[in-house]
């Protein structure tokens, strides 16, 4: 992972690109090593966790307050949409507000997982707020093993 | 009044230490639940979200005006099935907030649905000013 500093054509690399390198190789390093006692950043709403084995996988999604019937999902080749809208807290006139720290509105994103699903069989579960997907793995696309015969 | 527009976004749940020394004897993160506030003439309303609790594992407390809300959720994991990529932790809500208005504790209400916390805190009509009559010695 430390290797010298190349010289370029033109004297020195500049050393920001050397840092921006080194900070690339860094994050690979880290993503390599998955330490799921940490949860990372969530680019988007919802956050999502994704469980996988050899025949499927689970992704859960933390949505509260939002309607099953407001949550789209759409499974396009490999990629999965969650997609839906939050609406705000219905309140009466002549209202202090204190706080707000909870968003509303609309929501979507998209991932891209390593294999392709049996849409057939794809179950949703919406409970407590917490949106459960399983996502089966499509039997054409599972790991087949082959025999090799003797002659 | 009207709501302010605040754009759902990215949430990274934040993490707190549990509020008192004592340690917890569940070994779960804690999680800070997201809230509304809002005040009306008659009523404190709290909304609060907090995936994962449901009405039998929620509990709120009012201790002089120190309100509590915390809420256990039981992890659950599918079975057979590795963790491959997290962008949220799962574990309990705790969250206090002191009052300024007295609260007539008889008529609080609470309601849970879908993850969403709800608190209707009536404040207490208040107290009749005495009038005390100074008598001459």
């Amino acid at each position: 992972m430390f290797r010298p500093m190349r010289r370029r054509r033109y004297g020195f690399a500049s050393p920001w690109r050397e840092m921006e390198r080194f900070q690339r190789e860094i994050n690979q390093l880290l993503g390599e090593t998955f330490d799921e006692s940490r949860p990372g950043y969530a680019p988007g709403f919802p956050a999502i966790n994704v469980w996988a084995n050899q025949d499927g996988a689970v992704v859960t999604a933390e949505l509260p307050g939002v309607n099953p019937e407001d949550i789209d999902i759409t499974i396009v080749g490999q990629t999965l949409t969650i997609s839906g809208s939050r609406e705000p807290e219905d309140l009466g006139e002549d209202v202090k507000l204190h706080r707000q720290e909870r968003g509303f509105g609309k929501f979507a994103r998209s991932f891209e997982l390593p294999f392709l699903i049996d849409d057939a069989k794809v179950e949703a579960m919406f409970e407590k707020g917490v949106l459960h997907l399983s996502l089966p793995r499509a039997e054409a696309d599972k790991p087949r093993k082959i025999t090799v015969k003797t002659a | 009044m009207a709501n302010k527009a605040k754009p759902i976004q990215e949430v990274e749940k934040q993490e707190i230490e549990p509020a008192s020394d004592a340690e917890p004897t569940r070994d779960v993160k804690i999680y800070v639940p997201r809230v509304d506030i809002y005040e009306t003439d008659e009523d404190v309303f709290v909304v609060a979200d907090a995936p994962g609790v449901d009405e039998n594992s929620m509990s709120i407390t009012l201790e002089k005006n120190i309100l509590t809300l915390e809420g256990q959720v039981e992890i659950s994991e599918p079975d057979n099935f590795d963790l491959v990529y997290s962008e949220y932790g799962v574990g309990d809500y705790q969250r206090s907030f002191t009052l300024s208005e007295e609260i007539d504790r008889n008529k609080i209400e609470a309601s849970i649905n879908g993850g969403v916390l709800r608190l209707r805190l009536p404040k207490a009509a208040p107290a009749k000013a005495r009038k005390i009559a100074v008598k001459a010695g």
